[in-house]
């Protein structure tokens, strides 16, 4: 018996295009954020809902999605580095930068997710703080900020978190500390 | 240690026995679990692996009180001035077992933000090797170093290599 | 001895800190007979401390033994772990992710390989669905009998902490049986699980119930009623709704407000929509109700493997793809292709195609979230965990407030954060 013989695949058959495309979007609350704001653009991602929105209306995106939309909860802020990366989606309408701001939402009472991404670029790595919107940000903020040196405007305390306070650098940064430090071998002890 | 100063003949002998009998019968460790070492080191102390019976159960939380420091988990950048802190502060005769590859040698985070082995901080006397180390790993490690201290070997290497601190290799030896 | 007006910079070392004008620090020598009232002190609670839960270290501003101020300092077990799991291929990552929550390492390993199944497109075959689900249900059972263990330590229970590691215990040896290692299991992973569930595993889980059943109601009748467990955790770390849902606090503790959101109803996942279970969840928001939800879960942790065992369909234990999943062993024997497929898949790995998605399932500590970017590559661009327990932590702040030292102990306890999914 040889494993020569075709397997089937098990993938999912495509679904309709899930990168770029200025799609309408078939999701009731990305809808909504498309049309209220400038330069959101709407993805599917692998059967979930996307925004790209513009870094200007970050805050703005969450008081609506807070206020308007029922998103109870701020599920996630966290920064994604592309520098380097050979392979990166594309979205018609959004430029890319080097790092991405990432925040997931959910909504309880319709039990819904939303994903909200915004483009950060290098020379200015800065975005608004939803903190004081949903002060479950609080720590992820910082931890970006730490990690990444993505400072969030309005913060009530951007400090370090997990790294020492003296430490210089933002150690997730793609040209930061390296992922594997060469092993030391410690010498013979008798 | 100041029996090495008594000129021994065979009363003073049997006394450094019942010393290190002691010493070894009833070796309190300080609580030191950092992360998933430590759940495997309460199971150790728990009723099924029982470290009573080694006269261990008595974790103590004050450094002062310990002699023994299982450093159970990874010891991060911010961390490792805390380590030391506590190991200076316990009163000798200490002893250090690393428990677990992290706090032996960085483990599988060979990254910047953990202290790739324990023994570049405290003097180690122990490793005990595993992600984590069952219970029985560190019942034989913690066995081993009662052997150690029952055949006081782990005293005079102390003092032979490094010279009581932090792996730090003098050019000269200590004048004893 | 001196009297002076100290910097809080030097004091803290956790950056500026809002001073109250009346606030001295003393330094050396004895406490002055007090003239002055209204002075609070600082004191740091841990990192190494008996009761934390790992290296949590908490500073305290204390007005004698009330706590007027709590601050949860955090980053003494960071380990790096997401730019490990941007050096670790695909296959290799879910070993990096089972050590961040390492009280329930299965979930951390289900969530990284939803992630990267959804980024796959990958359907996994339904026996491997139920064995997943399985296999969470024992870590959320051994999960809450270590919260039981050591919330009962640190209020005063000390048998507890043996009892419930005698349960625990049991829990470990079955899931040793099945997955091979006590902790940190590496079994569940990128397109199924690691292996087929072993001989005898239904009479073993079977027997595991009824002891653990037996434990909790023990436990039950030890402590439930108990008027010195009632005045240490009734009406201590009392929190609301509105509180957890701002600070985006998931799990059980969002449950004791009276909010039933468990993942496993509102979302579901594997295969909790076929079968029958509650979710847990209680009034009060205090300590107590906390201790008692992750009771009760216990038993409904029981009641999911009891019908895990009568209803586990046959089929692949994982997907049948060569280019995702390792062939078995006996076949590298016998095949040139599999022995090329292995090698492989544990050398570079399998690519997975650019994109970004985010999954999430309901841990024993609340929500744990997985955001995956992969570019094309063998190993993901980006790792991030959304480890509940970092969330959670922000309950402290509304909880501790006004309360005492001791009940400081009792709340941080019920919190229940395991450091490593804090700090990652």
């Amino acid at each position: 018996m040889s494993d020569d013989a075709p397997r089937e695949e098990t993938h999912k058959d495509p679904e309709a295009p899930d990168d770029g495309g200025a799609e309408a979007p078939d999701d009731a609350v990305a809808a909504e954020l498309v049309a209220r704001f400038d330069g959101a653009v709407f993805v599917r991602s692998h059967g979930q809902p996307v925004v790209y929105a513009d870094r200007s209306t970050w805050h703005d995106v969450a008081a609506f999605l807070r206020d308007d939309q029922e998103f109870t909860m701020c599920i996630d802020v966290t920064v994604v580095d592309h520098l380097g990366t050979p392979e990166r989606i594309t979205v018609d309408g959004v430029a890319p930068e080097r790092f991405e701001v990432v925040a997931n939402y959910l909504s309880h009472p319709r039990n819904r997710r939303i994903r909200v991404i915004a483009e950060v670029p290098q020379s200015d790595p800065e975005i608004a703080s939803v903190a004081d919107l949903y002060p479950g940000a609080n720590f992820p903020e910082r931890e970006a900020y730490d990690l990444f040196g993505v400072t969030f405007t309005g913060h009530p305390d951007l400090a370090r978190i997990l790294m020492p306070d003296e430490w210089v650098g933002h150690p997730l940064r793609k040209d930061d500390a390296p992922a594997r430090v060469p092993v030391t071998f410690k010498g013979n002890r008798s | 240690m100041g029996l090495d100063q008594v000129p021994h003949n065979f009363l003073t002998g049997r006394i450094e026995d019942v010393v290190k009998w002691a010493q070894r019968n009833s070796c309190w460790p300080a609580t030191f679990g950092l992360a998933c070492c430590a759940i495997e080191m309460m199971a150790t102390g728990a009723a099924h692996y029982d470290l009573a019976r080694y006269g261990m159960e008595v974790f103590r939380a004050s450094p002062r009180q310990a002699d023994l420091m299982i450093v159970a988990g990874r010891v991060s950048q911010k961390m490792a001035p805390v380590l030391r802190q506590v190991y200076d502060q316990m009163v000798e005769p200490k002893w250090v077992i690393s428990m677990g590859v992290c706090a032996s040698s960085g483990g599988m985070f060979n990254n910047y933000a953990i202290v790739q082995g324990v023994d570049q901080i405290v003097p180690v006397d122990v490793y005990v090797p595993g992600c984590p180390p069952g219970p029985e790993t560190l019942m034989h490690g913690i066995l081993t170093l009662h052997a150690a201290i029952r055949s006081g070997e782990i005293m005079k290497r102390r003092e032979h290599t490094t010279h009581g601190g932090a792996g730090i290799q003098l050019s000269e030896p200590v004048p004893a | 001895m001196s009297l002076e007006e100290t910097r809080l910079e030097r004091q803290t070392d956790e950056g500026a800190q809002e001073l109250r004008p009346s606030e001295l620090v003393l330094t050396g020598g004895q406490w002055p007979d007090g003239e002055r009232d209204g002075d609070t002190m600082i004191i740091n609670m841990g990192p190494q401390h008996p009761s934390t839960h790992g290296v949590l270290r908490i500073m305290m501003e204390l007005d004698s033994e009330t706590v007027v101020r709590a601050k949860p300092v955090i980053g003494y077990l960071h380990t790096g772990m997401e730019k490990t799991g941007e050096e670790l291929s695909y296959v290799q990552g879910c070993t990096n992710v089972t050590r961040m929550d390492y009280a329930s390492p299965l979930s951390n390993e289900l969530v990284y390989a939803t992630a990267v199944e959804q980024l796959l497109d990958l359907d996994v075959p339904e026996r491997a669905q139920w064995i997943r689900m399985l296999l969470c249900e024992l870590n959320r059972m051994s999960s809450h009998l270590l919260f039981q263990a050591t919330n009962g330590m640190d209020l005063g229970a000390v048998s507890m902490m043996i009892y419930g590691w005698r349960d625990r215990e049991e829990t470990l040896r079955v899931l040793e049986k099945i997955t091979g290692l006590r902790m940190n299991h590496n079994f569940i992973r990128v397109g199924g699980v690691a292996a087929d569930l072993p001989d005898g595993w239904r009479e073993d889980l079977l027997e595991l119930c009824e002891l653990v059943e037996r434990g909790v109601q023990d436990y039950e009748t030890l402590l439930s009623s108990n008027p010195i467990w009632l005045e240490r955790t009734v009406g201590v770390g009392h929190i609301t709704t509105e509180e957890c849902l701002a600070q985006s606090i998931t799990g059980p503790i969002l449950r004791s407000t009276g909010f039933p959101w468990d993942l496993r109803k509102a979302q579901p996942y594997l295969a909790y929509d076929q079968v029958d279970f509650d979710v847990i969840y209680t009034e009060n928001g205090d300590v107590f109700d906390r201790y008692r939800i992750r009771l009760y879960e216990i038993l409904e942790s029981i009641r999911i493997v009891r019908q895990c065992v009568e209803k586990m369909p046959g089929g692949d234990y994982r997907v049948q793809d060569l280019k995702v999943t390792p062939p078995p062993r006996a076949r590298i024997d016998e095949s040139m292709e599999a022995l090329i497929h292995h090698f492989k898949l544990f050398t570079e790995g399998f690519r997975v195609p650019a994109g970004e998605t985010y999954a999430a399932v309901e841990s024993p500590r609340g929500e744990i979230g997985c955001y995956m970017v992969s570019n094309g590559t063998a190993k993901p661009a980006r790792m991030h965990i959304r480890g509940p327990s970092f969330y959670n932590l922000q309950a402290m702040g509304p909880m501790i407030d006004g309360c005492m030292v001791a009940d400081a102990v009792a709340i941080v306890s019920s919190i229940d954060p395991i450091m490593g999914e804090v700090d990652r």
